[in-house]
């Protein structure tokens, strides 16, 4: 069943659709669009340093990802700076950092345009493992800190008080955001995996009224996605990963109607 | 050592210092089940800090805080709501607790705000809000309450109802209260302890003693005599033994 390319590339972005989804709208509602971009960033440098000492590259990408955002945790607690730019500082050094690496050791020569956009089409079975497994995985932990993750991400102070932990729950959700970068930089590239985690969240804000109907909505968008995004990039020879998101862009797009209509109804 | 089954929050000399100052010191107080202790004082004299600290909500306190319950619930004095989140009265009445829907019924009902469930949270006036996140804490059945100011952008009326509701709350599901409030006048009566703030703790007692302490009235003013008014107001007559009451 795998045999075909085409199949392995639907199972892989079905598979990261389902995780996006959900994620997604959490990064949404907690303004961590520029977070993920910063992570994203990181995993250049996570790529870098699983070339050079031979392991596996989402392993390599999750750890240098999960190592960014625990400086960001810590930069935000003892400067001054505001996030967003201590988010930019991060974002271009480690860019920079990993560029740099990848000159000083000119024996390593990799496709760094496959690295920024990926290349779904050439996905193996291992990496369809990968995307079920640790998607699975993802979901799990989401699932276990949703209440606690949602409540705090209305008002920190209020779930604090009322026992939620939100500390917790905010570095094991950076967590699951490096995971899901880490395995799926291979399929859509640094530059449009937060894309993968905006647009479906974004389409589903659009057409709905509270916060689970937001979650299965960012969940079929992320699928339509992933769907049309890949059957046409085959049938007018398009590069996926980007057809994926110019999917999600007409779909938000479509779903910007639902919102001129029922802002109608009310006036 | 039933004084003991009864204590909810134990205080002792607690205090914040924060950016190079105190935001209020030296607060020994004790939350108890069933009693309400009313937090009164000017603008910026510790009043939210000190119901912070209650709460666990700062890391890095001087003093001693105890705690002996988890079952806490809080009105905060503001809240935003983010524009991204769609959230309706209903998901945010679960917002920390799984609620039978006949419970976020209930609560809705007793606090004038049933016929907003469904409405989206954005779309609330600020007393509807209000009645909102009152409803939200009665309904998770707390030991420990805590209410900072709770009646603001609530209509007169609407505010006596809302406090004798808290007076209600108080004694039907025995918890203990912490109240924040400006409106001294009309909380001074519902309440059995107050702690009169002004960056440390500037007298506390019975509402009454607090009144006529010196201390408070320099610091409140024209604002005593409503009070004092409220009192004189009851003790213009004399119970029998039987506590009818005589007229003079």
């Amino acid at each position: 069943m795998f045999d075909d390319f085409f199949i392995r590339a639907l199972f892989v972005g079905i598979g990261m659709a389902l995780v996006t989804g959900p994620l997604g709208c959490f990064v949404v509602w907690r303004r961590l669009s520029f977070f993920g971009d910063t992570l994203a960033h990181s995993a250049l440098l996570g790529v870098t340093i699983a070339y050079t000492m031979e392991i596996n590259i989402a392993l390599s990408v999750f750890i240098i990802s999960s190592v960014v955002a625990l400086i960001l945790l810590k930069l935000e607690k003892t400067t001054n700076l505001p996030t967003d730019a201590l988010l930019g500082l991060l974002a271009h050094s480690s860019l920079a950092v990993g560029l740099v690496v990848i000159g000083l050791i000119a024996t390593i020569r990799f496709d760094l345009m496959g690295l920024l956009f990926g290349d779904i089409l050439a996905v193996n079975v291992n990496d369809i493992i990968i995307v079920w497994f640790g998607g699975a995985l993802i979901l799990l932990v989401l699932k276990l800190i949703y209440k606690p993750l949602f409540a705090s991400t209305v008002n920190y102070e209020l779930a604090e008080a009322e026992g939620m932990k939100p500390e917790k729950v905010k570095a094991i959700f950076t967590l699951l955001l490096a995971a899901i970068i880490a395995i799926s930089i291979k399929m859509v590239g640094l530059l449009l995996i937060t894309g993968m985690l905006i647009l479906p969240a974004a389409i589903a804000r659009n057409i709905s009224s509270n916060p689970k109907s937001m979650v299965i909505f960012s969940v079929i968008a992320g699928l339509m996605s992933v769907l049309i995004g890949l059957f046409s990039s085959l049938e007018i020879n398009t590069p996926s990963g980007p057809s994926i998101i110019t999917a999600g862009l007409i779909l938000f797009v479509l779903s910007l109607i639902k919102i001129k209509r029922s802002s109608q109804l009310k006036s | 050592m039933e004084n003991k089954n009864n204590l909810l929050v134990k205080m002792e000399n607690a205090g914040v210092y924060l950016n190079n100052k105190w935001l209020v010191k030296d607060v020994t107080l004790n939350i108890e089940k069933g009693k309400i202790i009313t937090l009164i004082g000017p603008n910026g004299s510790g009043k939210t800090t000190t119901a912070k600290i209650a709460l666990g909500l700062y890391k890095n306190i001087s003093g001693k805080v105890e705690k002996y319950t988890k079952k806490i619930a809080y009105v905060p004095q503001k809240i935003s709501i983010d524009w991204t989140l769609p959230i309706r009265v209903f998901d945010f009445m679960n917002l920390t607790s799984d609620l039978q829907n006949n419970e976020t019924n209930e609560a809705l009902e007793i606090t004038g705000a049933k016929h907003l469930i469904n409405n989206d949270l954005k779309s609330l006036s600020g007393g509807e809000f209000q009645r909102v996140l009152m409803a939200r804490a009665i309904a998770k059945k707390p030991d420990l309450l805590v209410l900072d100011e709770p009646v603001q952008g609530v209509d007169f009326t609407g505010e006596i109802e809302l406090y004798e509701l808290i007076k209600k709350i108080s004694e039907t599901l025995k918890c203990g209260i912490l109240l924040i409030s400006h409106n001294l006048h009309v909380v001074m009566s519902k309440t059995d302890h107050v702690v009169c703030l002004n960056g440390h703790v500037c007298c506390s007692g019975t509402p009454i003693s607090v009144a006529n302490n010196k201390k408070y009235q320099e610091l409140f003013g024209e604002d005593v005599s409503k009070i004092l008014s409220i009192y004189e107001h009851k003790h213009d007559h004399k119970h029998g033994v039987d506590g009818s009451v005589e007229e003079n």
